[in-house]
């Protein structure tokens, strides 16, 4: 009678357990305040930080990734000149805190600007005064900083034999990169990629420290405007748990299309 | 690994008898420097008129206080949650801080002002404003200012204390820096402030800016904040308040 | 040489402002590489406390306590560890008076230190949890039925053949977590707490030298994530002691 996929619901504890969460959900939505969010939601204040918080997410995922790949490459397969210096790379943005990391890149480097004048003359100032460019490039070398650790474990995981296989059918470097030891390698990262992703994605409110408006400084406004201290807080951490959730599906899904037998 | 549990287990346990037997009044105080206000120094220390103040009140009242650097975009909850004891870091007794905590009388009042780079030719209304970024400190009187005269036509730009949002206008990333005047004058009595930048006083905006600063209590604690009322009423009379304020400003800081 | 890094730390040399005593900033440094190390011990305690309790719980216990655990780990773990860190950091002092006075005691203070380390310790706890019941599953199911089979006591198992057994496997991910836990401590910054980011950026706002501050703390956070590194190393060769080496490609 019942779907398979309420099946494990019914139990006599977990359904009480139910009972209990939507009763304090209920007593959430009665008991606490909740009139400030049609204000700023329809000032368009809580989309544009949502929207700010996903593609900081996005953009250094993907280029993150990108540097991860050749930082793990030269750590696995490259020569000593190129190994150490990723090495060291990587060391140091896993060894120290990103909130102190993006604090050297914003103010540290800004405070260096009063002594050279022709910087806000160039081309780049535009880019240089706002703050997400900072924000951006913090987020993306710390994610290439984790994932080269995760893409060199990933590279050597990969069986020998597929590479000598490849060689022995001619194929260049190049080819065996793209073709062979790349697809392979981020098969087997893959369940470590999407934790990490879920990493990045709580990592990302630090950037509401240097001024970036985020979902998080949105909720900060929220709660200094109306001096509502619980109630924003609430509502982030449902959203930071729904985008979660997102990520976890997204990566199960992509699981599953990739084959699941590894020679 | 046992005796090491056993140990930390009995750091925990001292560190929570010491604070049960002390009942030192905890005051909040922004953790960033605030110069001339409150200044941390290299031993750790708190400095600055405010401090001075604190301490000639709290001798007169015979309180035993201590400083205890707080988040200031988290100091009110930080009072309402019972970590400090009562906030007093040049916060402005506005009518909806009002609605949340209770204030003592003013202990000093100071308007705001626009703080721009030195070559700015800029004025101060909102059209002159218009097209420019504009730093304030989050959650503060001059944030509600900013918004509410400058945020139609110029970008208003938060940061968690007002010594990164005068850093961001030394780095030229701000054109303009909305603050408390005598905060701004202690940026720019500093080398880096010296070099960079001007203030000019905006007109006072009674509604976001309120009536002057005034130390916060929670709004059960009416004891301690008439203690504290008297406190500062006595020093104004014997002399005290003029004493520390001629160390650090030329001119009267407790208004009319 | 002593004399040449003297002078370096000498007031208006290159690193004068980092002098251990004032006017150089050094100290305050070291007062928060201290308040931070605190922390980090006392937060890690914690943690592994809760993570033994939520391993276990999540293992061996009743359903109510497998699926009370698992919403433990599985909310802490979604939500930004900054953003819970907040609201415990409100929270629980106030909760805890809202009690007090209602059952008509007074207000007592929670000193910022506690709270954070109990706010860091929960959130680490979770990640522990995880982390150690993936060890405990990790040892052969024959080890324990063995144990079983020689009449052993569940105490007597545990503290005999599972600890021992499981460590190896687990001290690659208690080592991380240790990491995570030292750099965590940087987010009390944020509110407010006198650790070693914070009195770095007062350091840094007072005197304007954000550079060099940074740089200084940096190079700290840095010597902690080595030494301690050095330190797991050794811990994970003492308990893989007696383990057959696995050589690359061996298998």
């Amino acid at each position: 009678m019942i779907p398979a996929f309420l099946r494990p619901m019914m139990k006599t504890h977990r359904l009480v357990m139910l009972a209990i969460a939507l009763i304090v959900v209920g007593a959430c939505a009665y008991y606490l305040d909740w009139s400030w969010v049609p204000t700023y939601w329809n000032s368009g204040l809580i989309l544009e930080g949502l929207w700010t918080t996903i593609w900081l997410l996005v953009l250094s995922w993907a280029i993150g990734l990108f540097l991860a790949v050749w930082l793990g490459l030269a750590q696995a397969a490259g020569p000593w000149w190129l190994a150490l210096p990723a090495k060291g790379y990587c060391s140091v943005i896993r060894g120290t805190p990103l909130l102190l990391q993006l604090w050297m890149l914003y103010y540290g480097l800004g405070s260096l600007f009063p002594q050279f004048p022709w910087i806000r003359h160039s081309e780049l100032w535009p880019i240089l005064r706002q703050a997400w460019p900072y924000a951006a490039l913090t987020l993306t070398l710390s994610f290439a900083g984790y994932e080269g650790e995760v893409m060199r474990g990933a590279f050597l995981g990969v069986p020998h034999g597929q590479l000598e296989c490849a060689r022995a059918f001619g194929m260049s470097r190049f080819t065996i990169l793209r073709r062979i030891w790349l697809p392979q390698a981020i098969q087997r990262a893959l369940p470590t990629l999407g934790g990490e992703t879920v990493l990045q994605l709580k990592a990302t409110p630090l950037v509401a420290t240097i001024s970036v408006i985020d979902i998080y400084q949105v909720s900060d406004r929220i709660r200094h405007d109306t001096f509502i201290v619980y109630e924003p807080l609430i509502l982030l951490a449902l959203v930071y748990m729904a985008i979660t959730g997102i990520i976890v599906l997204i990566f199960r899904g992509l699981e599953r299309r990739l084959p699941s037998k590894v020679a | 690994m046992k005796t090491k549990l056993l140990a930390l287990a009995a750091v925990a346990a001292m560190s929570l008898g010491t604070v049960a037997t002390a009942a030192a009044l905890k005051v909040g105080v922004a953790a960033e420097p605030y110069p001339p206000f409150t200044v941390p120094d290299a031993s750790g220390k708190w400095s600055g008129w405010e401090v001075d103040i604190l301490d000639a009140i709290c001798a007169d009242q015979k309180l035993d206080c201590v400083i205890t650097p707080t988040a200031w975009d988290g100091i009110i909850p930080a009072l309402t949650g019972g970590q400090i004891d009562l906030i007093l870091s040049s916060m402005s007794i506005t009518d909806a801080r009002k609605k949340v905590i209770d204030f003592s009388d003013k202990y000093y009042e100071t308007p705001a002002s626009l703080a721009t780079a030195k070559d700015a030719t800029f004025g101060i209304t909102a059209d002159a404003l218009a097209g420019k970024v504009i730093g304030v400190e989050t959650s503060s009187t001059n944030e509600a200012y900013a918004r509410k005269f400058f945020a139609a036509k110029s970008t208003i730009k938060v940061y968690p204390t007002a010594d990164e949002a005068t850093q961001d206008l030394a780095a030229g990333r701000v054109d303009a820096v909305v603050g408390d005047e005598m905060a701004l004058q202690g940026f720019l009595a500093t080398d880096q402030g010296k070099a960079c930048c001007k203030q000019t006083v905006l007109p006072y905006d009674k509604e976001t800016l309120g009536d002057g600063i005034g130390a916060g209590f929670r709004k059960s604690d009416t004891a301690l904040r008439d203690q504290f009322n008297k406190g500062i009423a006595d020093i104004r009379a014997n002399g005290t308040y003029d004493t520390i304020s001629k160390k650090y400003f030329d001119f009267n800081i407790y208004g009319e | 040489m002593l004399d040449a890094i003297t002078t370096l730390f000498a007031p208006g040399h290159a690193l004068g402002l980092l002098a251990l005593s004032p006017p150089g900033w050094g100290g305050t440094l070291v007062t928060g590489l201290i308040a931070t190390m605190e922390i980090a011990f006392g937060a890690y305690a914690v943690g592994l406390a809760i993570g033994i309790c939520g391993a276990f719980g999540k293992l061996y216990g009743g359903e109510v306590t497998r699926d009370l655990f698992a919403l433990y780990t599985t909310v802490v773990r979604a939500v930004p560890e900054l953003v819970e860190i907040l609201f415990l950091y409100y929270a629980v002092p106030s909760i805890v008076n809202e009690i007090l006075l209602n059952a008509g005691f007074g207000r007592i203070a929670m000193p910022p230190l506690l709270v954070g380390t109990i706010v860091l310790g929960v959130v680490l706890g979770a990640y522990m949890t995880e982390v150690l019941r993936g060890a405990i599953l990790a040892v052969p199911h024959g080890q324990i039925e063995a144990a079983r089979a020689y009449g052993m006591s569940s105490l007597l198992l545990a503290r005999r053949i599972t600890f021992p057994q499981m460590m190896s496997n687990a001290i690659p991910g208690m080592a991380n977590l240790w990491l995570n836990c030292t750099k965590d401590t940087a987010l009390l910054a944020v509110i407010g707490f006198s650790e070693l980011t914070l009195n770095t950026k007062q350091a840094a706002g007072t005197t304007k030298a954000y550079f060099l501050f940074f740089v200084a703390a940096m190079v700290i956070y840095m010597c902690i994530s080595m030494i301690s590194g050095r330190f797991f190393a050794v811990l994970e060769r003492w308990a893989r002691r007696g383990q057959r080496k696995i050589e690359r490609g061996g298998i």
